[in-house]
């Protein structure tokens, strides 16, 4: 509840009348005949002020999910949605989420799961990583500065450093307890920059989508080169891009940009909660270092190789794609990406300058 | 009306302490309650400058670039990716006296106050003279001591070394340290003869870059010649005769914290000037 200090949602609600209410299912209005007040299931009309308080304390679900959102929640429109849409404000009805926020409401935002709790009036917040929303409190480290969560990012879970916020490798063992509207809204925004102001964008139809075209037509400097790799209506490249870098497999976002305004790309954009509204700078990166490669003519190498020694190659190309490798067992030698197996095709068919088959790789033929 | 502090930083795919000094500052500012909304955006990490203005909450921002000089980052790369209207001529810079524009941006119904780098700031002077106290540990440090003021240098933006020789004349004017010079990664005069330049025994290097990471903590010592074996240095390391005091990346400051402060309060921001996050000393600096 408010402090002694703040108005009671009451008071508030008969000071608001004048200008009219209506939202959740609460109608307010004050006219020459009195006070009006209406809900769902009754209607009120001619009311005193003291009338008005006793039937207003009656409907008090109404009165504090009212003024929560127009007093205790952060008042930005995108904030404001996102914390509506955790609690299902536009699928439940007041009194469905007052009996459903004393046992929490949670969405997951990526592999972020927002809890959402508290029936009264005010609103607590709880973050955790998906996976462990079970898991016991013990078991996690506890945080209350909701911007310690971009450092949570930083890392994931071996330690590594991750440039994407928005990889599907989030570390785990921690939450955020009881955070107030304002402060959940800024942790997540810690572990997903951007991703609440696009995602209402998207919501209210007015994302701004910079496809690649665009994208790349944008680049100075050294990533000025990325100009030269887009190729109009000959676009298997960006296709070849989004499908490296774009997958769920990689990136939490939805893909939402293609060629250009009228070219879609084959690639799949994605599951993801969470728009992308334009080639991010990591994939800016890897299109610089493609289109260097990718201005070489092929050549025609000959090797021999066993049927099964092919099949190693394809085996390990896939498995570092996919990031398998550090999961292939030592003593799997039935596993083309296992260690060993990968050091006997070296030891056999690499000369001591690392050529496949004895074949040099001839850059200037 | 409300007011935001957008600390604009380059950012790293590879480097973790690349963004640290930008989040530390903003740390700190938004700890000493200075400004009411403080965020960080990147040129490669997230948020994005191009989505960086849409996470400001307040009607103005006050962008201030995280970058040593005036060149291409803070004249091309971030106006652009803001997606700001702005022409350099609105700066009217002579390459180190750039102070704000007032831009709007084409996406967002917000006024944006760009400011000048914060390398190029008069009160970065005070942040090469306090790096020099904490990596000594002598907040007198000065008589007999030498002070080398490092930039990297390049020959494709002249701007690049005129901040640092424009502090380093500075610090020399306040007759504070017996000798002052300014040297370059890839320009003359090098970093690599640091001693030749020097005829004071104690010699502290202060490398104008934002963040710790290739160039402060491998280059710049190898360059030297204080690397030890293990790719690390010592602070002090006896070399010809001489103790260098290598400071390390100047950005990871605390008292830059203040000059972030300081351009956003030249250009206007309602700054509260008695919450200044970075007047507590930091400890001294080591090479590890």
């Amino acid at each position: 509840m408010a402090g002694r200090s703040d108005p009671t949602p009451v008071d508030a609600l008969r000071e608001a009348a004048p200008d009219g209410v209506d939202f959740d299912g609460l109608r307010v209005a004050r006219d020459d005949d009195g006070f009006r007040l209406a809900v769902p299931d009754a209607s009120y009309d001619g009311l005193s002020a003291a009338e008005f308080t006793d039937v207003a304390r009656e409907h008090r679900a109404y009165v504090e999910n009212w003024l929560f959102w127009h007093a205790h929640a952060p008042q930005g429109d995108p904030e404001w949605a996102f914390l509506r849409w955790v609690e299902y404000a536009d699928d439940l009805t007041v009194p469905e989420r007052v009996e459903r926020l004393d046992d929490g409401l949670t969405r997951e935002w990526g592999q972020v799961a927002v809890t959402v709790r508290g029936g009264d009036g005010r609103r607590r917040y709880d973050l955790r990583h998906a996976d462990e929303a079970d898991a016991a409190p013990d078991d996690l480290s506890t945080y209350a500065d909701p911007h310690e969560a971009r450092r949570l990012r930083t890392f994931d879970d071996d330690g590594d450093y991750r440039p994407l916020s928005t990889a599907p490798t989030l570390r785990h063992g921690w939450a955020f307890e009881a955070l107030d509207p304002g402060d959940a809204v800024r942790a997540v925004e810690g572990f997903y920059p951007a991703t609440i102001a696009n995602w209402h964008r998207e919501r209210g139809g007015t994302l701004d989508v910079t496809h690649w075209h665009d994208a790349v037509t944008r680049q100075t400097g050294i990533y000025g080169v990325v100009r030269t790799w887009d190729r109009g209506e000959g676009h298997d490249h960006v296709n070849w891009v989004a499908e490296a870098c774009c997958a769920d497999s990689q990136c939490l976002k939805r893909r939402e940009w293609g060629y250009d305004a009228e070219t879609p790309l084959d690639a799949d954009g994605g599951e993801g909660v969470f728009p992308c509204r334009e080639p991010c700078s990591l994939v800016v990166a890897a299109a610089r270092k493609w289109t260097r490669l990718e201005s070489e003519q092929s050549r025609t190498y000959s090797f021999d190789l066993t049927p099964s020694e092919k099949e190693q190659l394809e085996t390990v190309v896939d498995a570092v794609a996919d990031g398998r490798v550090d999961g292939v067992r030592d003593g799997d030698t039935s596993d083309g990406a296992n260690r060993f197996r990968a050091r006997f095709l070296r030891a056999k068919l690499f000369d001591d300058d690392g050529n496949l088959c004895g074949v040099p790789t001839d850059r200037d033929a | 009306m409300s007011e935001a502090l957008l600390i604009v930083a380059h950012g790293s795919h590879l480097n973790p302490e690349s963004s640290a000094p930008a989040q530390d500052h903003a740390d700190a500012i938004r700890a000493a309650g200075a400004v009411d909304e403080v965020r960080e955006a990147y040129w490669k990490e997230e948020p994005s400058l191009r989505n960086a203005l849409r996470t400001v909450t307040a009607d103005a921002v006050y962008v201030v670039p995280l970058f040593i000089s005036e060149g291409y980052f803070t004249e091309t790369v971030i106006p652009r990716e803001l997606r700001l209207d702005f022409d350099v001529d609105d700066w009217d810079s002579d390459g180190t006296s750039a102070d704000v524009a007032t831009c709007t941006p084409a996406d967002v119904a917000k006024t944006v106050h760009y400011c000048g780098p914060v390398g190029t700031h008069d009160a970065m002077t005070d942040v090469i003279v306090r790096r020099a106290e904490t990596v000594t540990g002598d907040p007198e440090v000065g008589a007999g001591v030498g002070l080398a003021v490092v930039g990297h240098g390049t020959k494709r933006n002249e701007n690049s070394a005129k901040a640092v020789e424009y502090h380093a004349d500075r610090v020399r004017d306040r007759g504070r340290f017996d000798e002052v010079h300014a040297l370059f990664m890839d320009e003359e005069p090098e970093i690599d003869d640091v001693t030749d330049h020097f005829a004071s025994d104690d010699v502290v290097v202060v490398p104008l870059f934002v963040a710790d990471g290739y160039h402060t903590q491998e280059d710049i010592p190898a360059d030297m010649g204080i690397a030890d074996d293990a790719g690390g240095y010592a602070v002090p390391t006896r070399l010809d005769g001489h103790d260098i005091w290598y400071a390390g990346a100047i950005g990871t400051e605390a008292l830059m914290a203040d000059v972030i402060l300081d351009r956003a309060a030249d250009a206007g921001a309602a700054i509260d000037r008695e919450a200044r996050p970075g007047r507590t000393p930091t400890a001294a600096a080591d090479g590890d």
